[in-house]
C-alpha cells in the first residue's frame, strides 16, 4: 500500500520543477508548458486527497481544474500568436511594454 | 509490489519534468509534457480514479497538447535565447528558492497522518467512477458545472478576438 505521503511528495516535486521553469525559462511557450505542469501537480494532490479520504469532491475539482486549463490554453495561445505577430519574438524580456 | 509501480511512475513522471526544463526546443519539451500527464494518469489509476484518468489522457494529452504543437509549429519559434543578462541574478536565485520551497513542502508532508485507502464496497458506483461523477456534477456541483459552460464559451469567443487580425 503506497502512503498518502509519498503521493504529496512527488505532487510538491512536480510543481517545484514547474515553478523553476517559470522563473529559468525565456521562451512563452516554455513557461506556459511550466504553468500546465505545476496545475497537473496540483490535480494529483486532488485526486490523492479524494482517494484516500473517499471523498468525491476532490475528483470534480479535477475536471474543473481541467476546464480551467484547457480555457486558459485556448486565451493564453491566441495572445502569444498575437504577440508574436506583432515583435516577431517570443522572448518574455522583449515583451515589457508595461515595464516601469 | 504496488510501491514499486508507484516508484516507476513517479521516476518517469519527474524524468519528462526535468526534461521540460533542459530542452531549449518548446516542442520537446511540449513532447515530454505528454510523458508526465501520462504517468500522472496511470497514478490517478493507482488512486481509483478512474474516470479522471481517462479524461487526462483524452483532453489534456489529447485536446490541449495539440493545441500547443499546433501553435508551435504554426509560429515556427526560434529556440530559447539563452544570452539574457540583465536577469542573471534572477536565474541563481531560483534554484535556492526552489530548494527552499522543496524543504517546507517536505517539512509540511512529514506530519501527514498515516491513512490506508477506505475498502470498496459497491465496486459499480464507488468513488471515482463514472457513475459517481455524472451524479456528483448534476445534482450536488451543478452550480459550478454550468459556470464552467460560460467560462469556455467566453475563452473561446477571447480567443477568437485575439488571434484576429486588426486589418480585416
Amino acid at each position: 500500500m503506497v502512503p498518502l505521503s509519498w503521493y504529496l511528495g512527488l505532487s510538491a516535486l512536480l510543481f517545484t520543477i514547474g515553478a523553476v521553469g517559470v522563473f529559468i525559462k525565456r521562451n512563452a511557450i516554455s513557461i506556459f508548458l511550466c504553468i500546465e505542469l505545476m496545475l497537473n501537480a496540483a490535480n494529483l494532490t486532488l485526486v490523492a486527497f479524494s482517494g484516500f479520504f473517499g471523498d468525491l469532491g476532490g475528483q470534480l475539482f479535477v475536471f474543473i481544474v481541467m476546464t480551467v486549463a484547457a480555457a486558459e490554453a485556448a486565451v493564453g495561445l491566441a495572445i502569444i500568436i498575437s504577440i508574436f505577430r506583432n515583435r516577431e519574438s517570443l522572448n518574455v524580456d522583449d515583451v515589457d511594454a508595461l515595464k516601469l | 509490489m504496488e510501491k514499486a509501480i508507484f516508484i516507476i511512475l513517479a521516476a518517469v513522471a519527474v524524468a519528462s519534468a526535468l526534461n521540460i526544463l533542459l530542452q531549449r526546443n518548446p516542442l520537446y519539451g511540449a513532447l515530454s509534457l505528454i510523458g508526465t500527464l501520462a504517468a500522472l494518469s496511470a497514478l490517478f489509476v493507482t488512486l481509483r480514479a478512474h474516470f479522471i484518468a481517462a479524461i487526462q489522457i483524452v483532453v489534456y494529452a489529447g485536446a490541449i497538447m495539440v493545441l500547443f504543437i499546433f501553435v508551435i509549429m504554426l509560429l515556427n519559434i526560434p529556440k530559447d535565447q539563452p544570452q539574457v543578462d540583465k536577469q542573471k541574478g534572477l536565474r541563481y536565485l531560483a534554484i535556492p528558492f526552489a530548494g527552499l520551497l522543496i524543504a517546507e513542502a517536505f517539512y509540511v508532508i512529514r506530519s501527514v497522518r498515516p491513512i490506508s485507502m477506505p475498502p470498496v464496497l459497491d465496486a459499480d458506483r464507488a468513488v471515482g467512477t463514472t457513475w459517481s461523477i455524472g451524479t456528483g456534477l448534476f445534482t450536488s456541483y451543478l452550480l459550478p458545472f454550468e459556470v464552467t459552460s460560460v467560462l469556455i464559451l467566453m475563452a473561446v469567443v477571447g480567443a477568437m478576438v485575439l488571434a484576429k487580425r486588426e486589418n480585416d
